[in-house]
């Protein structure tokens, strides 16, 4: 991911110095942006086919905030307004896909200006960031307003049966397992766009094919759970199985997302591997042992916290340096 | 150490300058713990005044008596002592105020501020002096701590010192009564206040570059017309 270079086109005959590596991605940021941007529209379009009008009302909110926000944090610090990258624009839609459905319009918008406030800015912008913005809004509305975001509100055509919360609360707290086939589709209590996993697939591997998400990062996600979550299953078969684990909750969308994040994840093969793998045992293990039905949201954060260390320790040696 | 301060500025540098929380970052574990209101800030910053200036006062009588091998113990158990008075006094007259608090009464033994201003402080220099250098220091310490305190009581449950000033439609955000909230607040507050300090002392050190580039130009200046 190091490939992303931000940079003015030349003008004239100026000479353009930057630091190593040299390389060239296809796409410049904004383009990459614009790419994840529509690759979330199926979601945006499934919200709101399963719960609503409504929901339109809430990703919009949320993201003119996140774009309000940090036009007006760099217009305050007297640096250039960079808005029309659309990251702010992706830290919105992502946030307002990660809420309940029926969230209130201002706690939205609250979550929204803390992200860019808190979660970005605040660590210099674009780039710089140690987290994931969308989820440190999220994981800032959680712990504000923790009985607004746990209120699930049941899909449209949903079945009595998994409309009380959501697939992974029915599991923990009230033993009810939910089909497969319910999960798929998205006809389930959830985040706006985390539920229906055809959605998640369409924009997720859209991504992956463009290469603007690097495809080991859901890949080391997904073998994770299956190996975590497959080990833990096949020891206490009351655990939930590892396909459960898969659709289940926020874990696609998450994995498709919000760990491919450029600036967050590692710019490291090997460190994809090692940050995706460590998200999901993370994951399995608070949705399995902690107080939490859903773990995705903790697990990235604590992951990027270590990406840093990941990227230092998975450094490709020079060519030509002697061998260690 | 040879040109003495004024009295006055003995005082007033733990205000601000030197600040306790803001500028020396001591005492966090008081700062950020007991801060959910502002009441409670108020007190743990009056209780930690009192063993602070008292302790001062003792240790800079004593200070040519103690071997420079046992202070650190002497300090302790010096500052133990009226840690002792305040806590039973404390149980004893406000026994809400003792259990909100908790063990951090008790814990002021090991504040940092306090033994910080008796190791750079109360053991060099004489008792008038060690006494206001408390003071100070404990007025910035409830500075600190009571703005602190205020803004999380405000925004995490709609009151300041127990009274009711937001309206009930705002919904209280749990997070600033939680450990998370004081982080954060602390933080931003430490960014702002410091990002002011930064912009005053630059615009203060543009000046008088100015003012110097002006100097030597001018008069070459003018040393060329004449």
């Amino acid at each position: 991911m190091s490939s992303v270079t931000v940079t003015e086109a030349p003008t004239g005959s100026e000479l353009l110095l930057s630091t190593s590596p040299h390389l060239h991605s296809r796409w410049t940021t904004k383009q990459i942006m614009w790419f994840v941007v529509l690759a979330l529209v199926p979601c945006v379009i499934s919200a709101v086919v399963y719960f609503g009008f409504y929901q339109l009302v809430v990703v919009a909110t949320a993201v003119v905030f996140a774009v309000g926000t940090e036009a007006l944090i760099q217009s305050l610090m007297k640096k250039p307004v960079t808005v029309t990258d659309g990251s702010a624009v992706i830290t919105g839609l992502l946030l307002g896909l990660i809420v309940p459905p029926n969230f209130s319009l201002v706690f939205t918008a609250l979550g929204s200006v803390f992200s860019i406030a808190i979660g970005k800015m605040v660590f210099g912008g674009l780039g710089f960031n140690i987290f994931n913005p969308a989820l440190v809004g999220r994981a800032f509305l959680q712990a504000a307003f923790p009985v607004a975001i746990t209120t699930w509100t049941i899909p449209h055509f949903a079945v009595d049966a998994v409309s009380k919360a959501t697939p992974l609360a029915a599991l923990k707290f009230d033993h009810v397992a939910t089909g497969l086939s319910p999960l798929f589709v998205g006809n389930v209590g959830g985040s706006l766009g985390e539920t229906s996993a055809i959605a998640v697939l369409l924009g997720g591997i859209f991504l992956l094919v463009t290469g603007v998400a690097n495809w080991r990062i859901p890949a080391a996600m997904i073998t994770g759970v299956i190996v975590f979550g497959g080990g833990l299953w096949l020891l206490d078969p009351a655990a939930p199985d590892p396909v459960f684990h898969l659709f289940a909750g926020g874990f696609l969308f998450a994995a498709m997302f919000m760990a491919t994040d450029m600036v967050t994840s590692p710019v490291t093969g090997t460190g994809m591997w090692i940050y995706g793998l460590g998200i999901s045992l993370v994951l399995v293990l608070i949705r399995v042992y902690g107080g939490l039905p859903e773990g995705v949201m903790y697990s990235i954060l604590f992951m990027n916290a270590f990406v840093p260390l990941i990227n230092r320790y998975t450094q490709p040696r020079i060519f030509g340096e002697g061998q260690a | 150490m040879k040109k003495q301060v004024s009295l006055s500025k003995e005082y007033a540098k733990g205000l601000w300058d030197q600040n306790p929380v803001f500028k020396q970052v001591l005492g966090m574990c008081p700062t950020l713990a007991v801060t959910v209101s502002a009441m409670n800030g108020i007190a743990m910053a009056l209780a930690t005044t009192f063993v602070l200036v008292f302790s001062s006062f003792i240790i800079s009588l004593i200070r040519k008596l103690i071997p420079s091998q046992v202070r650190i113990a002497s300090y302790i158990v010096i500052i133990a002592t009226f840690v002792t008075i305040v806590d039973l006094v404390m149980r004893a007259q406000f026994p809400d105020l003792s259990k909100a608090l908790g063990p951090y009464i008790p814990l002021i033994v090991v504040n940092c501020v306090i033994l910080g201003r008796q190791e750079a402080f109360a053991a060099k220099n004489n008792p008038l002096r060690s006494v206001l250098d408390a003071l100070g220091m404990g007025t910035g310490f409830m500075l600190a701590l009571a703005s602190l305190g205020g803004i999380r009581e405000i925004i995490g449950s709609r009151t300041l010192l127990g009274m009711q000033v937001l309206p009930d439609a705002f919904e209280p955000w749990l997070v600033m009564i939680l450990p998370a909230g004081a982080f954060l607040t602390l933080g931003l507050m430490m960014g702002f206040l410091n990002s002011l300090v930064e912009r005053r002392k630059r615009r203060d050190e543009a000046a008088v570059l100015a003012q110097h580039m002006r100097t030597p130009a001018a008069a070459m200046l003018e040393g060329q017309e004449g």
